[in-house]
């Protein structure tokens, strides 16, 4: 998937994650995706109800070698 | 203004003597909604950490002043800069370290009674609800369904100069990993598991069985196993110097153990009424039941303990007194409430089948233990 930003959060326990994952969100435009990479096992439920809240749409998400990946698309 | 640290045993303090307390949870709704600190005597407002990350003025204004204000989280960071920007509007607040998983492996071990050259403790966990137990008689000690967190039940036997000599599970734990194996492994003990529970366990233990005694101490204090099934196919009581019963996931002090948690409702609801409505009955009335759960704080006595004596229990816990078979099996096999997070992973891991990293295994038991039904 095409991604015009990606973050990297790996090693970053919470609240950083969603903390750089917001402030990442404001660089890039509206329909655009953000590509979120992170390894804290809580991401995966906030930033599913952080993109929520926030009016964005988590696209894909996957997990490979105990790296949590996230597609956003900015709403 | 200033952020202070509370740990878990500060707030268990505020449990046990009901103080009042105003719990700021800034986990996600979902994670709040499965599970918190229980107490009569807090309130609460749950907030997710990331709808505060613009600022908390507004918040500010919805927090009592007159209260003692706890912010709460998975782990502890999130709240920790949450009641950073809450000192900056200047409200005081504290934090709870280790958070929601401190909590949960927070065990407070609390005397229910003398015995012969020693004591009986029950080890309350109650972030989950699990209850533990160290019988003490002579310098030898017997641990019954110990809890993950092993060193707290080796560290507590060297302070009382005891040596484990047993180790028991009264049955195959779907809500909880047990440390009866790590404790046996770690002390020397000899480690019981009743054989019909264990038939896919992958490790050496003893077989536990119906009207085996065991003695720890010079004074001789009796361990006798009750077989009771019902929870479990293999779910074994045990009666302690004729004054305790130790009931394990069967019989709780305002709830009955649920026979669904392996699978087998259908199969072992019989076996469920059969021990809460003949055998129990058989025993005597004074017997102290010392169950493995409990579901909420008004089970728990003044004095942090969860203890009633079986002659109430007959009477006043409605699992005990529906007299219909029909109607007993009804509500021991329909709308259960759901099953305790992780269960399979957590029997497997009890059977030795997966060994989880310890990261995962406090993941795995997040929640409450849910293993109760109640009429």
């Amino acid at each position: 998937m095409n991604a015009q930003k990606v973050l990297d959060a790996k090693g970053l326990a919470c609240p950083m994650p969603i903390v750089k994952t917001k402030k990442a969100m404001n660089d890039i435009d509206s329909g655009e995706v953000l590509e979120v990479h992170a390894t804290d096992a809580g991401a995966k439920a906030d930033l599913a109800a952080w993109t929520k809240s926030g009016g964005h749409e988590i696209l894909e998400q996957n997990e490979e070698d105990g790296v949590l990946k996230f597609w956003i698309k900015k709403g | 203004m200033t952020v202070t640290m509370w740990n878990a045993s500060d707030v268990a303090e505020r449990v046990v003597n009901q103080r009042p307390l105003f719990i700021l949870d800034v986990r996600n709704e979902d994670a709040f909604a499965d599970w918190k600190i229980e107490s009569p005597s807090f309130e609460y407002k749950n907030v997710p950490y990331f709808d505060l990350l613009d600022g908390v003025e507004e918040l500010v204004t919805e927090l009592p002043k007159d209260k003692e204000i706890l912010v709460v989280c998975a782990k502890e960071g999130s709240s920790e800069m949450v009641a950073d920007m809450l000192s900056e509007e200047g409200v005081d607040a504290a934090v709870l370290e280790g958070g929601m998983k401190a909590w949960s492996e927070h065990l407070e071990p609390v005397k229910v009674g003398d015995l012969p050259g020693g004591a009986l403790y029950q080890f309350v966990r109650l972030g989950k609800g699990c209850l533990s137990y160290m019988a003490i008689s002579d310098g030898e000690a017997a641990v019954i369904d110990a809890t993950r967190m092993s060193d707290v039940f080796v560290k507590f036997a060297e302070e009382k100069g005891a040596e484990i000599k047993y180790v028991f599970d009264t049955h195959l734990h779907a809500d909880h990993i047990s440390g009866g194996r790590t404790i046996a492994e770690e002390t020397g003990a000899q480690y019981f598991l009743p054989p019909k529970d264990a038939e896919e366990v992958v490790f050496d233990y003893e077989p536990l069985k119906d009207e085996d005694t065991m003695q720890i101490g010079s004074v001789k204090l009796d361990i006798q196993a009750v077989y009771s099934p019902g929870h479990t196919i293999g779910s074994t009581s045990f009666i302690i110097n004729d004054e305790y019963l130790l009931s394990g996931d069967i019989l709780f002090i305002d709830s009955i153990g649920r026979p669904d948690l392996a699978g087998k409702a259908e199969d072992w609801v019989g076996d469920l009424r059969e021990t809460l409505y003949s055998r129990y009955r058989g025993l005597s009335d004074n017997l102290m039941v010392l169950p493995a759960h409990f579901m909420d704080m008004k089970e728990v006595n003044e004095d942090g303990s969860v203890k009633r004596q079986l002659g109430k229990l007959l009477e006043e816990n409605h699992g005990l007194n529906v007299k219909d078979e029909n109607e007993f099996r009804r509500m021991v096999t329909e709308n259960l409430p759901p099953q305790p997070n992780s269960h399979q992973e957590i029997r497997e891991t009890n059977m030795g089948k997966i060994t989880p990293d310890t990261e995962r295994k406090r993941e795995m038991e997040i929640g409450p233990n849910r293993c109760a039904v109640r009429g």
